[in-house]
């Protein structure tokens, strides 16, 4: 790994047992882990590549203990970096050696399910599936639905501004999030929004979602829940040409129909997944397409129709429509294990996550084969295609000397890739430290000068989640000086009146 | 006597807010000014007028973005996007009429900053849930950017969602990129007829629950009724209920409906164009446009959350009129006294029920008794005071608007 972390701080390491001491005495019984044996799970997140033993995990399960551990580690300048399940896919969770970890799964309680609101009230901890799982008796469900579902949390969701296939129609986290209890470094408690829809004053909600930890600690969640649709229908539909599967996509767009899901695989992607799960994908096309569509059954059949139409004008190769809920989920499954599956394949995979116009994808394709080539190394693709969302899944083996740097080198050139077409370093799992050192391909240094602005409102002494996101720190003090020429400016050339 | 800038492009718009900063001046940014009375009373030393910085410069309807400068007219947009049978589903509301102002004007600058969202709101997000990149210029005299023109972008904090909403108070934005989509093929309303409040905030939290997919649930009083386009029936209060898409679904999802509701009351529809004026004015609040200005009064806007709405009108005086859109989330409070006695009794109810209340509109006495944005507490109002000094640290941009040395 290649990435510089915040220069270490020799004073807080030499004083770790009097710091583990002090948050024993904030979080008593089991709550501070200090073994090195006992911390190892934490070491590293979804992005394995990168590991840290943290100086100490503290495991809160009330907000006074989040609120007294940051106000401890702020009065003694203790870096701190928040967790929540660790499937973070660009190391946004990894440990700092001289950092607590501060671990939310004890906020595991759902507080309250309103649906009268349609709103469910959860601590961070609680999973994103646990959240459905809660309503579904009802109807109801929440709509954003990471592959991760089954492990990550929702304030892990919040965090990375997690999406999932059905944010097509139905949004990303923030699109869903109606409130936080948020607590700042400092130790202040601040509540944000509520069960009302565009929380008051300056929309800090829309910031923290997809904060990367960096702005505060969640310690509980309102989340919009929504009644699930009268039936869902997918169509499985092969390509020979993944040009024509971006076409297909553009022209359903284009028709007027937003799916509630719409997902592509190539050929590798295909392959490893039908072998895996035997979802009855077809093996001779170059590109599979998922297009989902919900609603009433009358609509959904009407749509469904029209697909099937343009799909053929697409010329598609094959085109299956479910027949059953179960041959839905059947068509899903390989989807939702196209990770696993290649795993499968490879002793490790490197998934990226970039985002294009998607009128941009097959000349995106065609640059990600040709760079394949170049640098030896098997590409699988899966996308989200309907919002442009790129996983190009990278191959390596990371026991073979010098190949985990070629792999992300060769990831950094897709990355870079999008952006250039107009696109985006990441679509959903964040920047964290995976993709810090290529913010200045999007951002300038201005740019990220008032994003830093922002970080040093919440967090005046850069103590949360440090050496994530911005390629480089500086001080608030720094960023905060204006430079002003008093007098030495002349009233400017612009028509007034 | 204030001056005006009118810059011409993102340049001058930088060289105004550096003169303001060296000068020590102050700056409100406008476009069209169809908002400019809402926010607490303010001098500023100059205006900043951004509806020179017009045009489409990006419009891609297959990929579903537009990009524009700031001050390009919302309705020059709303038209482009209408001729390709798209539209922007956060349904920006139009300030100019409730002003007293003609209708159709407003900059996408302004919508965006205002965070204007119509009653579709419930359904398809606000104004900032489709804002996708925005280039701006910071009260630090700075041009910056955040964001893109694609959907789904988690890369660094999502600052257009801290500008939308912020009101010319953090930075003057230059140019914006918003989210399009397609316009549904069709749309009607399902009425129930005669209830009374309670009733129909229960029967809108039923529609809501249900699989029917409302985009828009309104209720209006028979005083606020009688002043709705859209051919009620009259005499009655009506209860609203939106269905919008292809003509197959809305028909299912009407009778569907109608079968969820029938035991509210009497029912009756609308069929498109009745809806579509309908929805229009609500939207707009023209049902609560104050018709005596000798009897002008207040008007408040106020989000709750929906169960809650019934609950703070019981506590309203019977002399004020209220209009609920969002399923009774959203609540149009007009009265008609001057109001000095019932703003601390509306503050003290949102507090109650949970939300946040602005007063829209107010004769100046009342201003002087109370904010027009939502009052903050000790940590979230240190908070925003740090988040403005961060983007605008002299104070440059419409200080004091939204609240005293933001
Ligand atoms: C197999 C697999 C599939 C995935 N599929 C998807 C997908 O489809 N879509 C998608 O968007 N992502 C996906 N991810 C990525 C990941 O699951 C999401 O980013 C998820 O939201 C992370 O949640 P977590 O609880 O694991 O958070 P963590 O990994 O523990 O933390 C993520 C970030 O959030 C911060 N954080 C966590 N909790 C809090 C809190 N309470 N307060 C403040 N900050 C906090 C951390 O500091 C860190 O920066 C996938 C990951 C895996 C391994």
């Amino acid at each position: 790994m290649a990435i510089t972390m915040p220069e270490l701080d020799a004073a807080v390491l030499a004083r770790r047992d009097r710091i583990v001491a002090a948050l024993c005495a904030i979080v008593p019984g089991e709550g501070v882990i200090a073994s090195e044996q006992a911390m190892r799970p934490f070491e590293s997140d979804g992005l394995t590549a990168y590991r840290a033993l943290p100086m100490v995990v503290v495991l809160p399960d009330t907000t006074e203990q989040v609120r007294r551990v940051l106000a401890y580690c702020h009065r003694e300048s203790i870096k701190v970096v928040p967790r929540g399940a660790g499937t973070s896919l660009s190391g946004g969770a990894l440990p700092l050696t001289d950092g607590v970890l501060l671990g939310m799964a004890k906020f595991n309680r759902i507080r309250d399910i309103d649906f009268a609101n349609r709103v469910v009230v959860a601590e961070p901890g609680v999973t994103n599936l646990a959240v459905t799982q809660a309503v579904e008796h009802a109807g109801f469900y929440y709509a954003p639905d990471p592959s991760s579902q089954i492990a990550c949390t929702i304030g892990g969701n919040v965090a990375e501004n997690s999406g999932g296939v059905h944010c097509l129609k139905y949004g990303m986290t923030a699109n869903n999030v109606l409130g936080c209890e948020l607590v700042l470094m400092n130790g202040d408690v601040v509540q944000i929004g509520g069960r009302h829809l565009d929380a008051g004053g300056y929309d800090l909600l829309g910031i923290i979602t997809g904060s990367e930890g960096l702005l505060g600690v969640i310690t509980e969640i309102t989340v919009r829940i929504l009644k699930k649709p009268e039936t869902a229908r997918a169509v499985l539909v092969g390509f020979m040409r993944s040009d024509d599967a971006g076409d297909c996509v553009s022209r359903i767009i284009g028709a007027g129909i937003i799916p509630g899901g719409m997902e592509m695989m190539d050929r590798p992607a295909i392959h490893a997944t039908e072998e895996f799960v035997h979802a009855g994908y077809p093996l001779d096309v170059e590109a599979l397409l998922i297009v989902e569509l919900d609603g009433p059954q009358a609509e959904v059949d009407h749509l469904i129709a029209r697909v099937e139409t343009i799909a053929r004008e697409c010329k598609a190769v094959t085109c299956k429509v479910s027949a059953s809920e179960q041959e839905r989920l059947l068509f899903w499954a390989g989807r939702k294990a196209a990770f696993p599956a290649v795993g499968r394949i490879s002793p490790d995979y490197y998934c990226m996550d970039g985002t294009i116009p998607r009128a941009k994808l097959p000349q995106v394709l065609k640059r990600i084969r040709e760079l394949s080539e170049h640098y030896g190394l098997r590409v699988a693709n899966v996308f989200h295609a309907g919002d442009g969302n790129l996983h190009p899944l990278i191959l390596y083996d990371a026991n073979k000397p010098g190949e985990l740097d070629k792999t992300e080198a060769f990831g950094a050139e897709i990355l870079k890739l999008c952006v250039a077409v107009g696109g985006v370093l990441t679509g959903e799992h964040g920047v964290g430290v995976e993709k810090r050192d290529l913010m200045p391909t999007m951002f300038s240094e201005t740019d990220l000068a008032h994003q830093q602005r922002l970080k040093c409102a919440f967090d005046d002494k850069g103590l949360l989640n440090p050496g994530k996101v911005f390629p480089t720190l500086h001080r608030c003090a720094e960023l905060g000086r204006l430079h002003v020429h008093a007098g030495r400016v002349p009233f400017p050339d612009i028509p007034r009146f | 006597m204030t001056d005006t800038l009118k810059p011409r492009d993102n340049k001058d718009v930088e060289d105004a807010v550096r003169w303001a900063l060296a000068e020590g001046k102050t700056l409100e940014i406008v476009g069209h000014g169809s908002k400019r009375g809402i926010g607490r009373p303010a001098q500023t030393d100059a205006t900043l007028d951004l509806s020179g910085l017009v045009g489409v410069t990006l419009y891609e309807p297959e990929e579903l973005v537009l990009t524009a400068r700031a001050g390009t007219p919302i309705a020059e947009i709303e038209a482009l996007v209408a001729s390709r049978n798209q539209q922007l589903a956060f349904e920006p509301m139009d300030y100019g009429p409730l002003f007293g102002a003609p209708g159709g004007r407003g900059t996408i600058g302004g919508i965006l900053a205002a965070n204007l969202s119509g009653p579709r709101r419930i359904k398809a997000g606000a104004a900032r849930d489709h804002f996708l990149g925005m280039t701006a210029v910071s009260g630090r005299g700075e041009t910056f950017k955040s964001g893109g023109r694609v959907v789904k972008n988690v890369t660094g904090y999502d600052l257009c969602k801290l500008m939308a909403g912020s009101w010319g108070t953090l930075a003057a934005l230059t140019e914006v990129t918003i989210k399009t989509l397609p316009r549904p093929e069709t749309e009607a309303t399902v009425l129930v007829l005669g209830m009374p409040v309670d009733a129909a905030c229960k029967a809108m939290t039923v529609a809501m629950g249900s699989s029917c997919d409302v985009s828009g649930a309104a209720h209006l009083p028979a005083d606020v009724a009688r002043n709705a386009s859209g051919d009620l029936p009259p005499g009655a209060a009506v209860t609203a209920l939106r269905l919008e898409g292809v003509a197959p679904s809305v028909t299912h999802r009407r009778r569907a409906l109608e079968a969820v509701l029938q035991t509210f009351g009497k029912l009756t529809a609308l069929d498109h164009a009745a809806s579509q004026a309908l929805w229009r004015s609500i939207r707009d609040g023209l049902p609560l446009i104050a018709t005596d200005p000798a009897a002008h009064g207040a008007l408040w806007r106020i989000s709750l959350p929906p169960s809650e709405g019934a609950r703070f009108a019981a506590r309203m005086p019977d002399s004020a009129r209220i209009l609920f859109d969002w399923a009774g989330g959203l609540l149009w409070l007009r009265v008609t006294q001057r109001g000095e006695t019932l703003a601390p009794l509306v503050r003290d109810t949102v507090r109650a029920c949970g939300g946040h209340a602005t007063l829209i509109e107010a004769v100046t006495a009342l201003h002087r008794v109370t904010d027009v944005f939502e009052p903050q507490d000790g940590s979230l109002g240190a908070l925003t005071k740090r988040v403005k000094e961060g983007f605008d640290p002299n104070g440059v941009l419409s200080p004091g608007r939204m609240w005293a040395g933001v």
